[in-house]
């Protein structure tokens, strides 16, 4: 278990934002956070790498409890990418370098600049490499983000609303470039998804968040339905698609 | 999407040139400089060749040119050099970890809180009520009481700054205009104490407050360097944490940074370099403001480079606002910091004019 959260509760003030929430992660799985605007999704992943200190509860890193782990020891661990990041003057290349930030003691060694080149690569990045950030769209954009959160080289990479700027081509490419991170390199992922059949076609676990609560977590078994509707407030079904399974709303 | 060997390094190798360039451009700064300096050097009253120069800078060389030169040049020289990296630096600094654009010594109130303690020492304490018999320009009796007097209230403002940031949860950002508040007030007190002493008094304050290099002599240089590098060594040792704050402050904490320490302890050493070089030679504004604009427009803002090159351009205007003054209407030496205001201001307008591409 590289990741296990056990009774968190946050509250901003005297506002409970999230209550009792608890799961677990393995290896290489691919958990999705799911839930209405406004639901605790984002408070809880920050609450995962330790920007936010739950009042309660305990989360443990493989054996580690995270509020006993430096900020540092944390970011060798978990990359995180927030939902909301902005854009500067900085080529793709220097971007995406900085995840390589905690694993630098001085200076970018060139495996540090090879790994990088790799990633971007993969991400479909290259042709950016000495664009600046701040002339790039908004799906550019959060490709680079995503690619210096794989630079990290985490265990676990936590992912807020991923592919919230991406047309359809690049929200599959993306999700299926963290997939194959995921289980080449054996890396968890926690992934606040805002799209149910993404989520569903590409996650192992789901944890479906209601009014500060997980009204159900678990494996593609608990996406039923009678699940949805209730969680979202919106009557759905579920259907299968030629191999895949879909929510229509109704 | 091609995986070869060749794109892998042919990309790699593309990043390298962009960085080399940024190098050469600094190189460039850095030859700039020197002979900047050769020059500052061997102008003055008594005129002597950059051969003459160098000479006796190996010791090849006796008698007069020799005194002018290790007394009275070269230190004035090196004084504008360390000063001009260590005012750029600290601008720097404090614009990533503000992340305000305007972020600078004189924008913070630091450099009004320096001029408040120095009037406090000479129109308070008398460090400087009785005219010396030097007569003219010399007005200051005790510039040690002065000098100290300035740092300690150069860094009580920082305090207050921090203990803002930390206790009354101003963001960053708000941060200079508690600045401009804080330097406002530092003024108005300033002023308060003007108003009720003596014309000899208040002209010893005026004095103080014009930036001049000619202050220093060896011993405040060897003060100043040692400040200056200090802090040029922990800015550089912070130059990644810096990029990280760069990109916000949850990237940046997600990328292991301790944001908070890292901001208090800049903002305290960049604050520590201000206070240091504005109480020994006055206030010389613009500097930590122009000098990383500049230099952010030719290699941009990653902090590995920019802050050395910020340094590298500090010291080069400061040096050239020095000469400037010295030579302009020579024998009459210019106080630096009339001109750097008078150079610094129209630069800084141009660059905002031009530079609605730069953050
Ligand atoms: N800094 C804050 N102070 C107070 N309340 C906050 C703060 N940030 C978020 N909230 C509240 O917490 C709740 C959960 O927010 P969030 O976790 O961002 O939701 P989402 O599930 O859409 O990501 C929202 O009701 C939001 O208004
Ligand atoms: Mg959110």
């Amino acid at each position: 278990m590289i990741l296990s959260v056990n009774g968190v509760e946050f509250r901003y003030g005297c506002r409970t934002i999230l209550e009792n929430i608890g799961f677990t992660v393995r290896r290489g799985e691919f958990l999705s956070i799911l839930g209405n605007n406004g639901a605790g999704k984002s408070t809880l992943l920050k609450t995962l790498n330790k920007i936010l200190l739950p009042q309660q509860g305990s989360i443990y890193v493989g054996q580690q409890e995270l509020c006993k782990l430096s900020r540092l020891s944390i970011a060798l661990k978990m990359a995180y990418v927030a939902q909301n990041y902005g854009s500067n003057r900085q080529t793709v290349f220097d971007a995406v370098l900085l995840g390589r930030k905690p694993h630098i003691k001085w200076e970018a060694t060139a495996a540090d600049l090879a790994l990088v080149q790799g990633i971007l690569v993969k991400t479909g990045l290259a042709e950016f490499a000495l664009r600046y950030l701040d002339e790039l769209s908004g799906g550019e954009l959060q490709k680079v983000v995503i690619a210096r959160a794989l630079a990290q080289e985490p265990e676990v990479l936590l992912l807020d609303e991923p592919t919230s700027n991406l047309d359809l081509k690049n929200q599959m490419e993306v999700l299926k470039t963290i997939r194959t991170a995921a289980k080449e390199k054996n890396i968890a992922v926690v992934a606040v998804m805002h799209d149910l059949n993404l989520a569903l076609r590409f996650s192992d676990k789901f944890v479906l968040l209601q009014d500060t609560k997980v009204f159900v977590a678990g494996g593609s078994e608990v996406m039923t339905a009678e699940n949805i509707t209730q969680a979202y407030g919106v009557s759905v079904s579920v259907d299968r698609v030629q191999g895949q399974t879909v929510v229509i709303p109704r | 999407m091609v995986r070869d060997e060749t794109v892998l390094d042919g990309g790699v190798t593309h990043y390298l040139k962009y960085t080399w360039k940024k190098k050469l451009i600094m190189s460039g700064l850095v030859a700039m400089t020197a002979l900047l300096s050769l020059y500052a050097i061997s102008a003055g009253s008594a005129e002597l060749t950059p051969w003459q120069v160098v000479l006796t800078l190996l010791g090849r060389t006796e008698g007069q040119s020799q005194i002018i030169i290790w007394s009275i040049r070269l230190p004035r020289v090196l004084a504008a050099l360390v000063a001009g990296i260590g005012l750029a630096v600290a601008g720097a600094v404090m614009q990533n970890i503000l992340r305000n654009p305007l972020a600078a010594p004189s924008t913070l109130g630091i450099a009004q809180g320096a001029a408040f303690g120095a009037a406090l020492a000479i129109i308070g304490w008398g460090a400087g009520s009785t005219p010396s018999s030097g007569g003219g320009a010399l007005l200051i009796n005790s510039p040690y009481i002065v000098t100290i007097s300035a740092f300690v209230a150069a860094m009580l403002t920082t305090l207050i700054i921090l203990f803002l940031a930390q206790y009354k949860g101003v963001s960053p950002e708000s941060m200079v205009l508690a600045g401009v508040a804080l330097g406002s007030l530092f003024s108005a007190a300033t002023m308060l104490l003007q108003y009720f002493t003596n014309d000899v008094n208040v002209a010893a304050v005026v004095f103080w407050t014009f930036g001049d290099i000619g202050r220093a002599s060896w011993g405040e240089l060897g003060i100043m360097s040692f400040v200056v590098f200090g802090a040029m060594l922990f800015f550089l040792f912070n130059r990644w944490n810096y990029n990280a704050l760069d990109s916000g402050t949850e990237t940046a904490k997600g990328l292991g940074v301790n944001v908070e320490r890292t901001r208090q302890l800049g903002m305290f050493v960049a604050s520590l370099i201000t206070a240091t070089i504005v109480s020994f030679l006055g206030i010389i504004a613009f500097i930590g403001l122009v000098a990383p604009h500049l230099v952010k427009r030719l290699i941009g803002g990653d902090n590995r480079f920019l802050i050395p090159a910020s340094g590298v351009m500090g010291a080069l205007l400061l040096l050239a606002a020095d000469t400037l003054s010295r030579r302009i209407i020579a024998p009459v030496v210019l106080p630096v910091g009339a001109v750097t205001s008078f150079l610094g201001a129209p630069l800084f307008l141009y660059l905002l004019v031009r530079g609605s591409k730069l953050r």
